[in-house]
Formats: C-alpha cells, sequence, structure tokens
C-alpha cells in the first residue's frame, strides 16, 4: 500500500480539488480587501492604506440605493420563485407517477444557456415585442403596453423563471423525506387535508424552504446579466455598478470595496433570515 | 378515471412557463423579418446560413469549445479524485472539505468575476482564454464532485477489495475495476461541465480580455437591432447542443447508477 491510512488517502486525493477552491476562493478575497484600502486616479494606484473607498462607498447615495434595491430585488425573487415552485415540488413528490420525468422536465431548459434565457423574456417583453404584439393581434389591446419591460417587474419575472429548478429540487427533496406515516397519522387523528398540510408538511419542509431561498437570494444580489438586460435604469443594481468600476470608470479599488461591501451585506441578511425561519420552524411545531 | 386536479393543472402551466420563453428564440430564428414580433412574416433559413460567414464568430466559437474542452478535463479530473475521497474515506474536516468544493455554486457572479479578474492581474496572468479556462473550472467543479460523488455512492466497494485480495496493485485495481463501473459518470460530469462552460458568460465577460467565447461573442452583438435575427440563429443552435448534451448526459449518469443493480 502505497498510503498509510485511509484519511491520508483520503487527505491526498481531495486535496487538488480542495485546494484549488480553496486558492481561488482565498487569494482573491485577500487581493480584494487590500486593493480597497488603495486608491486609484486615472491609470496610478496609490498603495497607501486609506479608508477613504469605504467613506466615498457610504456616503455616496447611488451605492446605497442600488445595494438596497439588489437587496429587495432579490427578497422578491426569492419569495415569488419560492412561492410558484413549492406546488410543484409538492406535485412531483407527492402526486406525480412519473417523478423522474418530471424531475428531468424541470431542470431542462435550466441547461440552456442563462444569458439566451434572459435576451429571450427582453424580446418577449420590450415594447414592439412577442408579447405586445401577440395582444394586439389577438384584438385584446390597442396599442403596445410599457410597463412591461426596463423595470423592477420584468427582473422579477425573469428570474423567477431563471431560478426555477433550484427552488424546486431543494424543496422537492425534503418533501420526499418526510414519513408517510407521520401524514396517515395526522389523518386519522382527525386533521382535514389543509390541517395536515399546515400542521405536518409545511414545518418538515422548512429546511427545504430554507435551502431554496438562500440558493437563490445569494447569487440574485450580485446578478449582473438580467438588470443590465430587462431592468433599465429603475433596474440596474449592485453588480451594474460593480461592473463600470472594473471597466469604464476604471477605479478597480472602488470595484474592490464594492463587491466587499455586496458580499458583507448578503451574508449579514442571509444569516439574519436563516436565523428568523429556524425561529419561524420551532414556532409552528 | 380520476379527475385531474387543480395541481396538476397548475403543474402543467407551470412547464409552459418555463418552456414557452425559450422556444421564442428558435421560433423566430426563422422569421423573415428582421423585428421580432408577430405576426411573422414569413419563413426563412437565411440568418443560419450567414452564420458560416462571420470569421469572428466562428473564432468565438472555436474558443468556446477549446476552453469547454479542457475544463471538461480539468474539472472532471480534479472532481474524480475528490469524489473519491469523499465517499471512500472517512477523515477529519472532510465535511469542510466537502461544503468547500460546493462554495463556487453559491457566491455571486459578479464577485467571482471581479475577484478574479484581480487576482491573475496580481499574478501578471493577461485576460486570455487561459483565465476563462481558470475560472470555469472553479464554477464547474461542484457540478462535477456531485456528478462523481453519486457515481462513487453506487459503486460496490468489495469489488475493489476482491481485486486487493488477488494480487492486483492500487493503480492496476482503479484502472481496470474502479474506472470501467464509474466511466459512465465521468462522461457525465464531463458532459456537464463542459455545458457550464460553453454556457458561461459573466466571468468569461470580465476573464476573456480580447478573445471572446460565444457568450461574450454575443453579448456584444445583442446591442445592436440589426445583429438580432442573428442572435436568434446562433442562440436556437447553442440551445438545441446545450439541451442535447445534457440528455445525454442524463443517459450516462443513469445508466453508472443502473450498473449498481445488475
Amino acid at each position: 500500500m502505497i498510503f498509510r491510512s485511509e484519511a491520508s488517502r483520503g487527505y491526498t486525493l481531495s486535496a487538488p480539488a480542495t485546494a484549488y477552491v480553496g486558492f481561488l476562493v482565498a487569494a482573491p478575497l485577500v487581493i480584494l480587501i487590500a486593493y480597497s484600502f488603495w486608491t486609484q486616479t486615472y491609470v496610478t494606484l496609490d498603495k497607501t492604506p486609506t479608508l477613504k473607498n469605504y467613506s466615498d462607498a457610504f456616503a455616496d447615495p447611488l451605492v446605497r440605493h442600488l445595494m438596497l434595491r439588489s437587496i429587495w430585488i432579490a427578497g422578491a425573487v426569492t419569495v415569488v420563485t419560492v412561492a410558484l415552485a413549492y406546488p410543484i415540488a409538492y406535485f412531483i413528490a407527492m402526486k406525480a407517477r412519473k417523478k423522474t420525468i418530471w424531475l428531468l422536465l424541470i431542470t431542462i431548459p435550466f441547461w440552456s444557456s442563462y444569458l439566451l434565457r434572459v435576451f429571450a423574456w427582453k424580446l418577449i417583453l420590450g415594447f414592439n415585442g412577442v408579447m405586445n404584439s401577440a395582444l394586439m393581434m389577438l384584438g385584446l389591446i390597442d396599442e403596445p403596453l410599457d410597463f412591461l419591460l426596463y423595470n423592477e417587474f420584468a427582473v422579477v419575472l425573469t428570474l423567477a423563471h431563471a431560478w426555477a429548478p433550484f427552488a424546486i429540487l431543494p424543496i422537492y427533496v425534503s418533501l420526499q423525506k418526510i414519513d408517510p406515516s407521520l401524514l396517515e397519522a395526522a389523518t386519522d387523528l382527525g386533521n382535514s387535508p389543509l390541517q395536515r398540510f399546515m400542521r405536518v408538511t409545511l414545518p418538515l419542509t422548512i429546511p427545504g424552504i430554507i435551502a431554496a431561498c438562500l440558493i437563490i437570494f445569494i447569487p440574485t444580489v450580485g446578478d449582473y446579466v438580467t438588470p443590465a438586460l430587462v431592468g433599465g435604469s429603475d433596474g440596474k443594481m449592485i453588480a451594474n455598478l460593480i461592473q463600470v468600476q472594473f471597466g469604464a470608470a476604471n477605479n478597480w479599488p472602488l470595484g474592490a470595496t464594492l463587491s466587499l461591501i455586496a458580499m458583507l451585506s448578503v451574508g449579514f441578511v442571509a444569516i439574519v433570515f436563516v436565523i428568523t425561519a429556524t425561529q419561524i420552524g420551532r414556532r409552528i411545531r | 378515471m380520476k379527475r385531474p386536479s387543480t395541481l396538476t393543472a397548475y403543474a402543467f402551466l407551470y412547464l409552459v412557463f418555463l418552456y414557452l420563453p425559450v422556444l421564442f428564440l428558435p421560433l423566430f430564428s426563422f422569421n423573415s423579418g428582421t423585428i421580432v414580433a408577430f405576426p411573422i412574416k414569413g419563413w426563412t433559413l437565411d440568418w443560419y446560413r450567414k452564420l458560416g460567414e462571420q470569421d469572428t464568430l466562428i473564432q468565438a466559437l472555436w474558443n468556446s469549445l477549446g476552453v469547454g474542452t479542457v475544463v471538461a478535463l480539468l474539472s472532471t479530473a480534479m472532481g474524480l479524485f475528490a469524489a473519491r475521497a469523499f465517499v471512500r474515506y472517512r477523515f477529519r474536516g472532510q465535511r469542510a472539505a466537502e461544503g468547500l468544493v460546493m462554495l463556487p455554486l453559491v457566491i455571486p457572479g459578479i464577485i467571482v468575476a471581479s475577484s478574479m479578474l484581480v487576482l491573475f492581474l496580481f499574478l501578471s496572468l493577461k485576460p486570455s482564454l487561459l483565465t476563462v479556462v481558470l475560472g470555469h473550472t472553479f464554477l464547474a467543479l461542484p457540478f462535477s464532485v456531485s456528478i462523481l460523488k453519486s457515481a462513487f455512492d453506487d459503486f460496490d466497494g468489495s469489488l475493489e477489495e476482491a481485486s486487493y485480495d488477488l494480487g492486483v496493485g492500487v493503480f492496476e485495481t482503479f484502472r481496470r475495476v474502479t474506472l470501467p463501473v464509474v466511466s459512465p459518470g465521468i462522461v457525465a460530469s464531463m458532459l456537464v461541465t463542459f455545458t457550464v462552460s460553453f454556457d458561461e458568460f459573466v466571468l468569461a465577460f470580465f476573464l476573456s480580455g480580447n478573445q471572446p467565447t460565444l457568450p461574450v461573442y454575443i453579448w456584444s452583438q445583442i446591442r445592436f437591432p440589426a445583429k438580432l435575427p442573428n442572435v436568434l440563429a446562433l442562440g436556437s443552435i447553442l440551445l438545441l447542443t446545450s439541451v442535447l448534451l445534457l440528455v445525454l448526459a442524463e443517459y450516462f449518469r443513469r445508466r453508472s447508477s443502473a450498473s449498481e443493480v445488475q
């Protein structure tokens, strides 16, 4: 035997993957933090440590506005996506006969390019787009609706579509784990189907709901493509501002600062959410 | 026969919501008019024909294919070892290691992209296809690890024991016993990680420099209304390719779980 113990074999075999991910998480973070204390004027990078980027970022109403809006939109997307997805997860876990086919059907669209799916929504919701032209052809409206594209509604709708499988799968897994005898017991004890759902099924799926919420909320706060394509000026989010700092504005220290602020805000909201949701889950039970 | 419930009806409506938006791309890619709206003017294949004449597109396609292939190989190789370690051995810090490998799934894209750009320039790596490969491998790793973990889950460890008992060495056992059994999982992992890389936009947008991948090329075209039919035709081909690759991957994944039963 080449390796002495089980543990050392485990370490050796998993080392390339963990070292790779670990390095690419930790190293950029360190450099990002360093950058956030530096300043840049045009092309010269000044490495004197300063808190100027942070004070600038906190003083700028645009930054605060975009950060709050990103969190608000991500929250709305999370609620809408999970609410739409729960019945589907329930249907697949409890009612559907061909579960694997349904799961496959749900995940296939997710594998098409994210960029193209968002682009499709832009075409559908546009002023002279698919939806308006179809409604006009059917004679349902006389002139195009102008509230479809370039606002928060378009961003929420597009992302609720994009994240669907991420919400369905964790909830499905937690529904799948429910012991059927618990449901039978609830019925035997005289619970109506609704009572049974509220008292047994829903509380038992709270871990799945929490997982779904986190999987959707965290990446959505930092989403770039959707606000850029369908958000218009009313739907811009923090990621768009970060991209500008690394692109046209060429102010990497400020971009790094904004990235860190975004990361910390997401983490903070996520932790508060998990604690609250767990508390609520306990109380229902 | 039982009356279909409201829940079933909802499920079918939901499927329409999932599929319809995506299907508009191929529908309008055959439209001879350049405006994406009803009514459809006429049917044509011109937009598809014109795709082959565009050199920058072809170059971007080759870039994406190359990046995707290397990413599939790298992430599947690392994922193979890691998945085996996670399933077969128990070691301290194992759960932390498994969690770490899944981390790329939950970090917002813009933060991964901006922080990697900063890192690579710090290391004097100019944005190029190489940096895209490094970034995409990071993103693809959780997918390959979880696919290969389920492949190893289904693998009966006593087969390896038997091989050792018969005096076959570690590497020879891996090649002759383990590898054939988990190979459908490996194929599935390569297909999925290739697709992850092939479709990825934000990281490539930050890290590709002047060597655009296909999604970055599409992004540059989306802004020009005149290029719209072009993007539709190209997008439709990409949609079809991704779906075919994934159905193929699913087939191999199923085969890897089925082999346990036999």
